[in-house]
């Protein structure tokens, strides 16, 4: 346990220690995939602990970095009318957007409405009962929906392009390195944190409802637990940390589009999950940063054929390793310790009461 | 004693097929009680009825005489200390043993409650003192998916017991265990019978005799008749329904 608990400061020490070791362009691409990292983590507490697949969390990614991307477009814009809005003809600034020229306000709702997004999604889906399939479907509907909203309403979004040419954050420029270097350790820390209340969470009582839930939801009522406040609890934290990561996202990256929060990058988060296994927490954001810079390699090396080797990724993940990459290591540790030690399993169930 | 739980005109229909056509029955306090009858006789609907699964079109579940708890939700009932064992193991195979029976503990069950919640020593205690009571020590860190039939039905009737019941709803709690196990059941239900209320559904004869004081038949969605097992056995309504003598039978 505690050789576990070492391997994972070292781990986010490594990550955190990033500026020392890669270059100013791969630090950017770290700090994008560490943003992806912790969406993947929403999605693992959702659909590996609790058995709810979401195939519309880029919603919640996009509404996050909208959120934030708002403040960003009113500031740089320095009181006058953002310009997307002056080139679609609007002549005043909408309602809806004056708020967020607070940062306080734009960063409280980057997280806020995502989760009452989901939360209401949540209630009503939940509480009658709707899951499996049917959820997953719903979720995915509620992508197109947004997307089309956000397309069509040009002159309030700014359309296909999304809101983009950022200069300044709190007044600071985005565009110096050190910024971004500050900007991807904030990443890390938020991930960390984020890690260790997930895995708080999952190791409670409360986690094992969750996992009582996803093997068996009707038996959970019968035990006298309420499965819809608890599945509705997951999935409205699962946005917000998909909220966040979409503000950490647009610092860095300075755009966000429908694009990214489509049914395309929205199925590519559940494959990040699913290649890192989705049963455990670290396998989540393993899995996003591997896919990613796998993406990223072969798109580089290969720029012809590179969506091809992903496929192929995929598909050897699923039909081998229906538990992903810390599924395969876990069975064939499990199998090493068994022709180690025969019998003299006291020890090492000890800890699980404790 | 007031019946701690009463069925007045319970009424279920499915798509127009009359499950449970006005169903009345009592159940005292420490009473073990089995319900048997043919198939589609209704038992198990009753059963359902009373945990909340199947929701009544008409008529009054009522809990201690005054509560009426037709309307309310499955872990609602729960909560108010009518647990039910269903026919197939129900238990959860990817949490262990001890997770189970942890799980089932008696306790605030609301999502706020349970995430500050710790295991107190008190609650170890009692998941070791039922572990004993079902002889599953042993096998208390492993998986409850790897254990046999029989030790699952135990686990199940463990995690019932932990939820300390007012009124524990078994379906056919033996099915599937060998002789000396059955026994064990049989036993283990009087037992529990001194806190709380047992209703039962069996099918198997010879333990309906060995074990039972008060048995109801049911037939074709309703109260057939209701006494002990010799009274029942002499009853000819009985004899028709159960051999079929009656031309109407369906």
């Amino acid at each position: 346990m505690d050789k576990k608990k070492l391997g994972y400061w070292l781990f986010f020490i490594a990550l955190f220690l990033g500026p020392l070791y890669l270059t100013e362009f791969r630090l950017a691409l770290m700090g994008k995939f560490l943003c992806f990292a912790i969406v993947a983590l929403g999605i693992c507490l959702i659909w590996g602990y609790t058995g709810i697949l979401s195939l519309g969390h880029g919603v919640y990614f996009g509404l996050g970095a909208y959120c934030t991307a708002m403040y960003l477009k009113l500031e740089s814009a320095g009181g006058e009318l953002p310009d997307f809005m002056e080139w679609s003809g609007v002549s005043a600034l909408p309602a809806f957007w004056q708020p967020f020229s607070n940062p306080v306000f734009a960063l409280g709702a980057s997280l806020v409405i995502p989760a009452l997004l989901a939360a209401m999604l949540g209630f009503l889906t939940f509480k009658n009962r709707i899951k499996g399939v049917y959820f997953s479907l719903i979720s995915q509907a509620v992508v197109v929906v947004f997307v089309t909203l956000f397309v069509a309403k040009q002159d309030w979004t700014g359309g296909t392009n999304g809101l983009t040419n950022f200069t300044t954050f709190l007044g600071i420029s985005l565009s110096s390195p050190l910024v971004q270097i500050a900007l991807y350790m904030l990443t890390v820390i938020t991930l960390g944190i984020s890690f260790a209340l997930a895995s708080r969470l999952t190791n409670s009582r409360a986690g094992r409802v969750l996992s009582a839930i996803r093997d068996g939801e009707n038996r959970v009522r019968f035990l006298g637990f309420n499965p819809t406040s608890y599945k509705v609890f997951v999935y409205s934290l699962s946005a917000a940390l998909a909220g966040l990561a979409g503000t950490l996202f647009v610092l860095q990256v300075g755009l966000i589009s429908p694009a990214m929060m489509g049914i395309i990058p929205s199925i590519e988060m559940v494959l990040w999950v699913a290649v890192g296994g989705r049963h455990s927490l670290i396998g989540a954001i393993l899995g996003a940063v591997i896919v990613n810079s796998a993406k990223s390699f072969f798109s580089e090396t290969y720029p012809d054929i590179w969506s091809i080797f992903l496929g192929l990724l995929f598909i050897i993940v699923v039909m081998f390793l229906p538990n992903g990459l810390v599924g395969m290591v876990q069975s064939w540790k499990d199998k090493r310790k068994k022709s180690k030690q025969k019998g003299g399993t006291a020890n090492a169930t000890d800890s699980v009461v404790s | 004693m007031p019946p701690i739980l009463s069925c007045r005109d319970v009424r279920v229909s499915f798509n127009g097929f009359q499950a449970l056509q006005g169903v009345d029955l009592d159940v005292s306090p420490q009473e073990v009680r089995f319900l048997i009858g043919p198939n589609g006789a209704g038992k198990t609907t009753l059963l359902d009825v009373i945990c909340g699964k199947t929701k009544a079109s008409s008529g009054d579940v009522l809990y201690r005489e005054v509560e009426n708890i037709r309307k309310l939700q499955e872990h609602e009932i729960v909560r108010r200390g009518i647990t039910r064992k269903f026919q197939a193991p129900s238990i959860f195979s990817n949490l262990t043993v001890w997770e189970n029976l942890e799980l089932s503990i008696k306790q605030d069950r609301s999502i706020w409650a349970v995430m500050r919640t710790k295991m107190t020593g008190e609650e170890k205690e009692k998941i070791d003192a039922m572990l004993d009571r079902i002889g599953l020590k042993e096998q208390r860190h492993q998986m409850a998916g790897m254990l046999a039939h029989g030790q699952k039905q135990w686990l199940e009737i463990g995690m019932q017991l932990m939820q300390e019941p007012e009124i524990l709803l078994l379906d056919e709690p033996i099915a599937g265990m060998s002789g000396t196990e059955r026994h064990k059941t049989g036993e283990l239900i009087h037992e529990i019978s001194a806190a709380c209320s047992v209703l039962i559904v069996e099918h198997d004869m010879e333990f309906v005799r060995n074990f039972s004081k008060q048995v109801t038949v049911m037939h074709e969605g309703k109260v057939l008749c209701e006494g002990t097992m010799s009274d029942i056995q002499q009853n000819e309504q009985v004899a028709e329904v159960y051999l079929g003598r009656r031309e109407s039978a369906c």
